[in-house]
């Protein structure tokens, strides 16, 4: 088993990977790549090249119909993903090939919360776990409804992430924080996914203020990440950064391009 | 507050109707349904603003809509008396202003001046745009092209009330995308805009709120036919799409326990065909799942992706319902029945013919349960039928099906 290879899983595998980026001074950088664009193979092959590129960890997109928190980009690539097939279970066979082929970067896997309720939140936080995923990030599931997820994820050692908002107060960032494994995916505009020009003005001011209520959970910025001058500002601000409608787009244009972008975004300093 | 339901035990401080309802939604607008909940509250506490929105209900909307005996309904069916709700009188043609002018009350006095809402048959699009036109807020209204194609009078009359209205292409290009591209919208401009949505549905607190905008048919209605027919009706019929028309109907009737409670869903060409959004009708599709904020019943597939549905009525044409009706059916208060789109155009044309009243098609599948229910009950029974919007929309579509 192919996981054996793997020192550390779950939670402790996502700490690991915070730490040695911080080791290295630098802001880990976590690509979002859905399973099943432009095909299932091809999205394999798109993350084993990144694995190969040393980036740091990976969310594993889980197609489905309504992404209401996407833009048109990983919209249109989730149902691309559909349309070839792609269910929960092939989202969990994807991990566990992975794997098989050596990808030891912890892979947390994002979807909506609907097609996890219909699998059955146990059953997945178990299969998921079994496949060699580390966590799961559920964008419309916020901590209020958090719990009968939270339990699961816990019996498996698995990290749930939680999101926080430009709009959030400083009272949910705390709470966010309490409840949040592994780290927070730290939304850096009100909008949905999708490359943008810029970073928001605001931003270093924005971290700074969630930082002083979040403790030490890890920072993870995502939305609108999408090039390496854009990620050079991100070091010594957030302890991760997450780039997805780009490397959907360079997904569209082949392995290499996604190995490319990959490249210049993981070492961008 | 006597023309408003508030203060009902349903839904609790989560948003839960027992297990459904909730909020399921992203961070983003987390905080913007908990700021719309304390001005909902504080709004609903201020007789000023309770005051200004039954002011506009009598003198804008034209409230109370009356009660109507349908006799030669009643009469060619030869069971019990049949008696209609008249929402289709209220201004703009449906019982969507009364929610529609209840948000835009809010939306104003919260200061948002950006109005977004999402559309099916375009009743809500055309109620949401007509208010925003009255309160000189900006409307800008998401429209699945599908839709788009078929209720081109509403589209023209949203346009021509000032509202923007913008096509949806994505997914099944009715409703539910329309929902969809309205929440998106919402969450990039969230601190600006108020989501004026137009169903018993999404997340804690628009459930609650739609309800008590809505509740005003049943109190009105309860109160008529006491005075019309000497008793209250032995039966309440409504269509059931996200489900408004009908929650507002049943609630004054809740605690009623003899009265039954039926809502109607689009039967489309039938249950076995899978071409239809009766989300109680059909448990191989129809379980509990999530939606567009909301924990309810849903038509999805074994993989929990959600299903394209077929109606011949765009306002029923959605793969889920209000979580309170899911609550309601649960806990066998209320019962779900399904009317195919020839039962529901057939009902169509015999209230056009009986009573001169062209309903809705959402409201003629609340008139074809009636048909179907009448016959086998006693003259001295009585039926009552939310007519919950007019007809004139959907002349188009109902050219194109009767032959006459």
């Amino acid at each position: 088993m192919s996981q054996m290879t793997r020192t550390e899983t779950g939670l402790d595998a996502i700490a690991a990977m915070f730490a040695r980026a911080k080791a290295e001074n630098r802001a880990a950088f976590l690509p979002y790549y859905p399973i099943g664009f432009p095909g299932y193979d091809d999205s394999l092959a798109a993350i084993e090249a990144m694995a190969a590129e040393d980036v740091d960890g990976f969310e594993i997109g889980m197609p489905f119909s309504d992404p209401l928190a996407d833009g048109p980009t990983v919209q249109a690539a989730t149902q691309k993903a559909l349309e070839n097939g792609i269910t929960v279970s092939r989202c969990l066979d994807a991990v566990r090939e992975l794997r098989a082929r050596g990808v030891r970067q912890p892979m947390l896997m994002m979807g909506y919360l609907n097609p996890i309720l219909s699998y059955g939140i146990d059953r997945f936080a178990h299969d998921a776990h079994a496949a060699g995923a580390d966590g799961l990030i559920i964008p419309d599931l916020p901590p209020e409804e958090g719990a009968i997820v939270a339990a699961a994820c816990a019996r498996e050692g698995l990290g749930l992430v939680f999101f926080l908002a430009p709009t959030s107060s400083d009272e949910r960032v705390a709470l966010v924080a309490r409840q949040a494994t592994g780290f927070i995916y730290v939304v850096s505009l009100t909008g949905v996914t999708g490359a943008r020009d810029h970073l928001p003005e605001y931003l270093t001011q924005f971290i700074h203020r969630l930082r002083a209520h979040a403790g030490d959970v890890p920072l993870v910025l995502g939305f609108g990440i999408s090039t390496p001058e854009q990620a050079q500002r991100l070091h010594g601000l957030v302890d991760g950064f997450i780039a997805g409608s780009a490397m959907v787009k360079a997904g569209a244009a082949g392995t290499d391009a996604v190995r490319e972008l990959a490249r210049s975004l993981r070492r961008a300093r | 507050m006597s023309k408003m339901q508030n203060g009902s035990a349903m839904p609790d401080e989560r948003g839960y109707f027992g297990e459904f309802g909730g909020r399921f939604v992203p961070e983003t607008l987390i905080p913007a349904l908990d700021e719309l909940t304390a001005a909902y509250h504080e709004a609903m506490a201020d007789p000023a603003f309770v005051a200004e929105f039954n002011q506009l209900q009598a003198t804008y909307v034209g409230r109370p809509t009356p009660v109507t005996y349908a006799r030669r309904l009643s009469e060619t069916l030869g069971g019990a008396q049949i008696y209609l709700k008249r929402e289709d009188l209220a201004h703009t043609g449906a019982h969507k202003i009364n929610n529609a002018l209840g948000q835009a009350l809010l939306a104003k006095r919260m200061g948002k001046r950006r109005i977004v809402a999402e559309t099916g048959a375009g009743q809500h699009g055309v109620a949401s745009a007509t208010v925003s036109s009255l309160l000189g807020l900006d409307c800008h209204v998401y429209m699945g092209s599908v839709d788009i194609a078929r209720q081109q009078p509403n589209v023209f009359r949203m346009k021509l009330l000032g509202a923007e209205v913008i096509p949806v292409d994505s997914g099944s290009r009715t409703l539910k995308d329309a929902i969809n591209e309205a929440i998106r919208d919402w969450v990039t401009n969230v601190r600006t805009t108020f989501y004026l949505l137009g169903s018993a549905l999404g997340p804690h607190p628009y459930p609650m709120i739609v309800r008590d905008f809505q509740s005003v048919i049943g109190i009105e209605a309860r109160e008529q036919i006491q005075a019309l027919a000497g008793r209250l009706p032995d039966v309440c019929i409504a269509c059931v799409g996200g489900g408004s028309n009908a929650i507002g109907l049943f609630h004054a009737f809740r605690d009623d326990e003899d009265i039954e409670l039926i809502g109607v869903e689009a039967g489309g060409l039938g249950i076995s065909s899978g071409q239809h959004a009766a989300r109680f009708a059909d448990p191989d599709i129809g379980r509990p799942g999530v939606l567009h904020g909301t924990r309810s019943f849903v038509l999805q597939d074994a993989d929990g992706q959600i299903l394209n549905t077929h109606s011949v009525s765009a306002g029923l044409d959605y793969p889920s319902v209000g979580p309170e009706h899911a609550f309601l059916r649960q806990s066998e208060r209320a019962f779900y029945t399904y009317a195919t789109d020839e039962e529901a155009l057939n009902a169509l044309k015999l209230l056009s013919q009986t009573e001169g009243i062209i309903p809705a098609l959402e409201s003629a599948h609340a008139v074809a349960e009636a048909i179907k229910r009448a016959p086998a009950m006693s003259k001295d029974s009585i039926i009552l039928v939310n007519l919950s919007g007019r007809g004139d929309k959907d002349l188009d579509t109902v050219m194109r099906e009767l032959h006459l």
